[in-house]
């Protein structure tokens, strides 16, 4: 249905625009920047913040230009006097409730307000200094999220974040007037409420209010002290990012740089989660294939179906707070990230010959969840905690910074071996419906003996950001072993981002859907939009990166999760099959039942 | 007396189980139990399948839904200006002496909150108290003394 | 001294031979457009504060599609200075409930409600009663239209219209983004016609009595009569109606105690009128607009304290969502503070007032965009008070 034009002019200049459009989108196609703070691409508006006040020629108020939509023969002004001083009086009102402590922020040089008060030049301090000594106090207890209300300037775009994409809700606006702040249930630290640690609020905070718990410097320590190995593995959206912090352009793999920059920064072994992503499939996809059978062969009633997927440690948490009736669901299937701890210090200490208590495993994630599940007491098989620290995409730009190193002239690198070998399918982790179509890869090729039926080997239908896709894929001509999955039509559905998997869910529940497999990430659009990527994000920023992470598993020499040689060699050598009692030991772990409110 | 879960079911049954009802549920509670603890506060987020951040942060922005305990009577003197002219801070001061706690406090036995509140309407018969919903125009010190009196022998 | 004050005795007149019910029947027997032209025609505009013309306000809300429509009375009177609805609520709440279902039979909306602030909780008991009596009546007559009431709990910025559907749906009072307007999108984002306490009698009684007794009274610009709440330092605080458009200086003649320094017109959020403007400051919307609150300070009241008192006020009442508001109450609260002190020099006080004209215009709703008023106006009259 096309929508009306209405006709306006901003700064003098004529435009027609669609009917409901606002200002802030009007001006933005004139090539007129107005300032916004609390404003955010994934977000419904709210117009509080005000800084994008903008004139309109015959009102009484400035009109926020983010929450006005255009009318026939409006005539705006985005930088008039009034404007101006409007817009720097509102900058400087935020800066006097905000700790300016510039220098000694973790956000210092990425901080949204910091930009507009260098770019109004505020100067001298013209009004009082409001912040509460008490606001300073940060809240550390979370092994994820550090939240500094002495850095908040209310723009309440983690509130919506939370409420809106991820329908959660741990942080709330309380109080109001000049008490008015961002808090969570009683204002209880944020490790003791129900908060899935994903990390979504960090990645839409302006400023340092909400920041990722860094764990730069133990790195760093454990890098400098001569009786640590050091390994490190990078999940499969780590590549696809890290340049967007380093001056590179979004939608820019960068892959052997990376590794590249972290063989120099002193790793002494740089490592792939991608191995680990296809070992998850080996034993995601037998585990479901295995239930399929105790299903419908055995008719046992016990079977949990659909199975649900458990590499997202957001969606885990908040499976266990919301979903605790459902665990069973979820696959038993430790993530890549926490299989590759396991391994590492188990299986590859014994073949390089290192003691497992001599070694650090250090993960770069595009996650902040990540960094408590690796403290999670289910995640010690190996005898140690199997992951050491984790950092995100940002972090590890940071250190790359910090070392010095000139990452766009960096030469590439290859991953070393072993656990550094990985495949097409593997790297697909990284994007919305990567995980299914990985999965789908594999199991329809054990049980039929010939690949997926789609060009390319690219799954179309579980690919694309709607917020919940389903797909049925026909099983036909099976080998014989798997005769009983003979003409089986396999329902599948993907949810990304926590509010679209509560909704997947309710139908679960109520048994208005019959899936058999169901692929669940926390973040929005997968963990390339995770809440360890680089900052910012937005609906066109997570596109161009899901189209590098699928050029980059075409243009992978395997593709396939079972065809990676280091997976079949790992089951050879040490793991026997999947499912294995040894699997089973390392590989994979149970969920609890958390608080619902 | 019902249970807090008892009341908050109560409540939501009789308002409905819908957002539009959180406000009617809240000042519910606050009528029974002085304030919101953190078990009704929780109550209310399952009966309404809320996050019991958004319960909370919609209940503390109103003055008179309190999330920290409260006496059994709750008594607010109006401290906005044509009152603060008319002498309530003799008032305020009058009764924080008698029940010997400062403004915000509750006394040891739990009958009485002194608090201040914003305008409350009756400025032309200033200075003026609410105790929990019954109003006192026209205070004197003398007055508002003998008022807290009735209410300190009929709460038990 | 001669006076020329016209009271009025529209809003509390009990008529034996037309009770509210009976204006309701007579009325009802229109069609709605011609309740609206009468409406439009009499000039009656909100009674508030705002002062939108009221039978513009229906007309749009008749004019928007859809099923479900409400009407809704803000009794949230939180004003200070401003205790007139209370006494509206208290005497005459079937006047109220009238204008309320003639509403709802204009626009076609079959729920009203009254919003009442929780300070006023003591009233609903006998409110009540009377409603009960009055949506029975409603029944008896096969009027579908039906009457509830809803409490606030004690924040002033309910009062803001879009704050108050925000309250009745279970959320922070945060005031919404406009457009869209209530008769666009209100409670439940459906058509809504708010109006004041005051403004709902006024449409009874302009159904009951016709447009040319209430046009007869006021001016041009202010029609009709208003309720005045009065209070502060004077003889004889209470409530009176009045004919709008009034000269300020007859006001105090009548009210003042003698000594009379300055007055508030339109409550915390209006206007310091200082005695040498008395004579020619009007009363009404061509003049200092008001709710009615007028509040009377003598010579031994200090301006500073009068303020402060109402920075005090805005600071904590403030919803807190938008910039201008919350930090520019706080700004202009502590800004007096250190003037006073010494810690900032007098000038300050004009950095202040240029602060007050972003939040005027920048601010999201009424309450922050008003602050400015009273500032500017005290600071300006008695700036040495502020000072020293």
């Amino acid at each position: 249905m096309s929508k009306y034009l209405v006709n306006l002019k901003i700064n003098n200049m004529p435009i027609a625009v669609e009917e409901g459009t606002t200002i802030l989108e009007a001006a933005k196609k004139l090539n007129f920047r107005i300032p916004t703070l609390c404003n955010h691409p994934d977000l419904t508006v709210a117009g509080n913040c005000r800084v994008c006040v903008v004139e309109v020629k015959g009102a009484r108020l400035l009109a926020a230009a983010c929450a006005t939509p255009v009318s026939e023969g409006m005539e705006v002004f985005t930088n008039s006097e009034k404007v101006r001083v409007s817009r720097k009086h509102i900058v400087e009102l935020l800066l006097s409730e905000h700790n300016a402590d510039c220098t000694k922020c973790f956000k210092n040089g990425h901080c949204e307000l910091q930009d507009l008060s260098s770019e109004y030049r505020i100067g001298d301090h013209v009004f009082l200094d409001l912040v509460r000594p008490e606001s300073k106090i940060q809240d550390i207890s979370s092994p994820s999220i550090v939240k500094d209300d002495s850095k908040c300037i209310r723009c309440q775009r983690c509130v919506r974040t939370c409420a809106e994409l991820q329908g959660v809700s741990a942080l709330a606006v309380v109080n109001k007037g000049d008490h008015q702040k961002i808090s969570t249930f009683l204002n209880k630290p944020m490790h003791e409420v129900v908060c899935t640690n994903c990390g979504q609020c960090i990645n839409r905070c302006p400023t340092g209010a909400l920041t990722e718990r860094n764990y730069i410097e133990e790195v760093w320590n454990a890098l400098y002290d001569p009786s640590k190995f050091v390994v490190v593995q990078t999940a499969p959206a780590t590549r696809i990012a890290l340049g967007e912090d380093l001056g590179i352009p979004v939608g820019e793999r960068v892959t052997g740089k990376m590794v590249s920059s972290l063989k120099k920064l002193g790793f002494n072994k740089v490592l792939d989660t991608d191995f680990t992503a296809d070992l998850t499939i080996m034993e995601e996809g037998t585990e479901l294939l295995t239930r399929l059978k105790r299903a419908l062969v055995d008719k046992d009633e016990k079977v949990v179906l659909p199975m649900m997927t458990s590499c997202s440690p957001g969606w885990i948490k908040f499976q266990e707070h919301m979903y605790s009736d459902m665990l069973e669901n979820l696959s038993t299937c430790k993530s890549p990230q926490q299989m590759f701890g396991a391994v590492a210090k188990t299986y590859y200490a014994d073949k390089i010959n290192i003691k497992a208590q001599d070694m650090i495993v250090v993960s770069i994630m595009p996650c902040v969840a990540k960094k408590f599940e690796c403290e999670r007491p289910e995640m010690r098989d190996s005898g140690y905690q199997d992951v050491d620290y984790v950092l995100t995409t940002r972090e590890l730009a940071m250190m790359i910074k910090q070392a010095g190193i000139d990452f766009n002239k960096l030469e590439e690198a290859h991953y070393d071996s072993i656990l550094g070998e990985s495949s097409g399918a593997a790297v697909i982790f990284g994007a919305t419906g990567g995980v299914m179509e990985a999965a789908l890869r594999t199991a329809y090729e054990i049980v039929t003996g010939r690949e997926v039926p789609f060009t390319n080997l690219n799954i179309q239908p579980v690919r694309g950001m709607e917020g919940i896709k389903d797909a049925t894929i026909k099983i036909k001509n099976v080998k014989p072993e798997w005769s009983f999955l003979e003409g089986v039509d396999l329902h599948v559905a993907i949810a990304h981002g926590l509010a679209n998997a509560r909704q997947l869910m309710e139908k679960v529940r109520k048994g208005e859907a019959a899936y058999h497999f169901i692929e669940v990430m926390g973040c929005p659009g997968g963990c390339l939009g995770g809440g360890g990527q680089p900052i910012p994000t937005s609906p066109e920023i997570r596109k161009k990166r899901t189209e590098a992470i699928y050029q980059e598993d075409e243009d992978m020499p395997i593709r396939k999760s079972h065809e990676n040689p280091e997976v079949v060699e790992i089951y050879k050598e040490f793991l026997g099959e999947p499912l294995s009692h040894k699997s089973h030991d390392l590989l994979h772990t149970h969920y609890k039942p958390r608080k619902r409110y | 007396m019902l249970t807090t879960e008892a009341l908050v079911k109560e409540l939501v049954e009789k308002n409905g189980r819908t957002r539009n009802s959180l406000m009617p549920v809240l000042q519910g509670i606050v009528q029974q139990e002085h304030y919101l603890s953190e078990e009704a506060l929780l109550c209310v987020a399952k009966e309404l399948d809320l996050a019991a951040a958004d319960v909370y942060g919609t209940a503390s922005f109103y003055t008179f839904l309190d999330t920290v305990p409260r006496g059994k009577n709750i008594i607010r003197v109006c401290k906005t200006i044509t009152c603060h002219m008319k002498g309530k801070d003799e008032i305020v001061n009058t009764l924080s002496n008698a029940l010997k706690i400062k403004v915000g406090e509750t006394t040891h036995d739990k009958k009485f909150t002194l608090l201040t509140a914003n305008c409350l309407g009756w400025c032309h018969k200033g200075p003026v108290m609410l105790i929990n919903d019954e109003v006192y125009p026209e205070l004197t010190p003398q007055k508002a003394l003998e008022i807290v009196e009735e209410y300190a022998k009929s709460t038990h | 001294m001669e006076n020329n004050l016209k009271k009025v005795d529209i809003i509390f007149e009990v008529d034996d031979k037309c009770t509210p019910l009976e204006v309701l029947d007579k009325t009802l027997k229109r069609s709605a457009d011609d309740i609206i032209l009468d409406l439009i025609d009499s000039g009656l505009k909100g009674r508030g504060g705002a002062g939108f013309p009221t039978g513009l306000k229906w007309k749009f809300t008749r004019n928007e599609s859809g099923d479900v429509k409400y009407v809704i009375c803000n009794a949230d009177e939180g004003e200070p200075g401003t205790f007139k609805d209370r006494e509206i609520l208290d005497r005459v709440p079937e006047k109220i409930f009238a204008g309320m279902t003639i509403c709802g039979y204009v626009v076609g909306a079959k729920e009203g409600y009254i919003y009442l602030r929780g300070e006023y909780n003591f009233l609903l008991k006998n409110l009540m009663k009377k409603l009960e009596d009055f949506n029975n009546a409603l029944k008896k007559r096969n009027i579908d239209f039906r009457i509830f009431f809803k409490s606030g709990s004690g924040a002033y910025v309910c009062g803001e219209e879009s704050a108050l559907f925000e309250s009745m749906e279970g959320k922070r009072g945060e005031p919404r983004n406009k457009p869209p307007y209530p008769t666009v999108a209100g409670y439940n984002s459906k058509p809504t016609v708010i109006n004041n306490v005051e403004t709902l009698v006024y449409t009874t009684m302009i159904c009951h009595m016709g447009p040319e007794r209430f046009k007869a009274l006021g001016t041009s610009d202010s029609r009709g009569s208003k309720v005045f709440s009065v209070s502060g330092d004077t003889p004889i605080p209470g409530i009176y109606e009045l004919e709008l458009g009034m000269p300020l200086h007859e006001f105090v003649n009548e009210f003042g105690d003698g000594d009379t320094k300055a007055v508030q017109v339109g409550g915390a959020s209006g206007h310091c009128v200082p005695r040498k403007k008395f004579n020619d400051t009007i009363i009404g919307f061509e003049g200092i607009p008001t709710g009615g609150s007028m509040m009377i300070f003598n010579s031994s009241r200090s301006m500073y304290n009068v303020l402060h008192d109402y920075l005090e006020f805005f600071t904590e009442e403030s919803c807190g969502q938008c910039t201008p508001c919350r930090v520019g109450c706080q700004q202009l609260l502590k800004g007096i503070e250190a003037v006073k002190r010494g810690e900032r020099p007098p000038a300050y006080l004009d950095d202040l007032k240029k602060l007050t004209g972003t939040m005027k215009i920048a601010a999201k709703c009424g309450l922050g965009q008003s602050v400015g008023n009273p500032f500017n106006s005290i600071i300006d009259n008695f700036r040495e008070e502020i000072i020293y």
